[in-house]
């Protein structure tokens, strides 16, 4: 038997926007090679990038991101069989924390804050790689955290 | 720092986290010995089941709350003496707090009485929660 608490709104039955989760994971394998970049290179511009690639996926979600619309037009017509679908939400979440890390990134670069940089770069490409090769769900992780730290 | 080291060193705190992370979550792992329960039939929104009760906390930003969800309402589907309860973390905070759920999804395993016997952070596997309830009488 199951119940559902009656203020629930967590996973509600009413349709979420569902997109397809190899995108996603493709998505943060290109997202990893960029901050790679950057950290091997201390370069401000491919954080600049990041930073554009971020601001779209945390605003509008991650399949509007160039590496989004990329997957779409060019490897998800080679795939076959099942699409894997996942909610929009989670993944859009973790985008607006990448964002949020390549804010600090892209001050610290601009700013010749040279050890803020390094520090900011590696965990957003911490977050990316987990996100890429674990399949990390971000928002299960520190969402309530933050949720918590908020309302105190 | 040499930038080749720093990306080295990242990947690979990376990569044991992950490995850690992936091997802990899910895992059942039992509470030590209380008589106390948890949460009241009040707060739960329902009576306690006759046997056992999963009381799952989830969020919104959460893919594997959904797949833990339609996990244990399958498992639980012919046993009417489980009960399982969805309740959404985000607006019981003071439940989550007292309780100490800091990840979704969270699941707890309560007995007859509401006194957690067990919990699972992380979404846990089928055969996992399978051998859980069958452990308990």
């Amino acid at each position: 038997m199951t119940f559902t608490s009656a203020t629930s709104t967590a996973v509600p039955t009413r349709s979420v926007q569902l997109i397809d989760a190899r995108g996603l994971r493709f998505g943060a394998a290109v997202t990893s090679l960029i901050l790679a970049t950057a950290l091997l290179t201390h370069s401000t511009s491919a954080i600049a990038i990041s930073f554009i690639f971020f601001a779209i996926g945390a605003t509008r979600g991650p399949q509007f991101t160039p590496q989004g619309l990329f997957f779409k037009k060019f490897i998800k017509p080679r795939l076959t069989g099942e699409t894997p679908t996942e909610d929009v939400r989670p993944p859009k979440f973790a985008q607006q924390v990448g964002l949020g890390f390549t804010v600090v990134a892209l001050v610290a670069g601009l700013a010749s804050w040279s050890a803020l940089f390094t520090v900011a770069v590696s965990l957003c490409l911490a977050a990316a790689l987990l996100n890429a090769v674990f399949n990390f769900c971000l928002g299960c992780e520190i969402y309530l955290l933050l949720a918590r730290l908020r309302s105190r | 720092m040499n930038s080749a080291l720093i990306l080295l060193i990242v990947v690979a705190l990376t990569a044991a986290f992950g490995f850690w992370h992936r091997a802990t979550r899910g895992r059942i792992t039992a509470k030590k010995a209380t008589i106390t329960p948890v949460i009241t039939e009040e707060e739960l929104g329902t009576a306690y089941g006759k046997r056992v009760t999963l009381l799952q906390f989830s969020s919104a930003f959460c893919t594997p709350c959904r797949a833990t969800k339609a996990l244990l309402t399958d498992v639980t589907a012919d046993m009417p003496d489980v009960v399982h309860v969805d309740i959404d973390a985000e607006s019981h905070l003071d439940l989550v707090r007292r309780l100490g759920i800091s990840s979704t999804p969270t699941t707890l395993i309560l007995d007859r009485n509401g006194v957690e016997i067990s919990r699972a952070v992380g979404a846990p596997k089928r055969n996992q929660v399978e051998a859980a309830l069958a452990a308990i009488l």
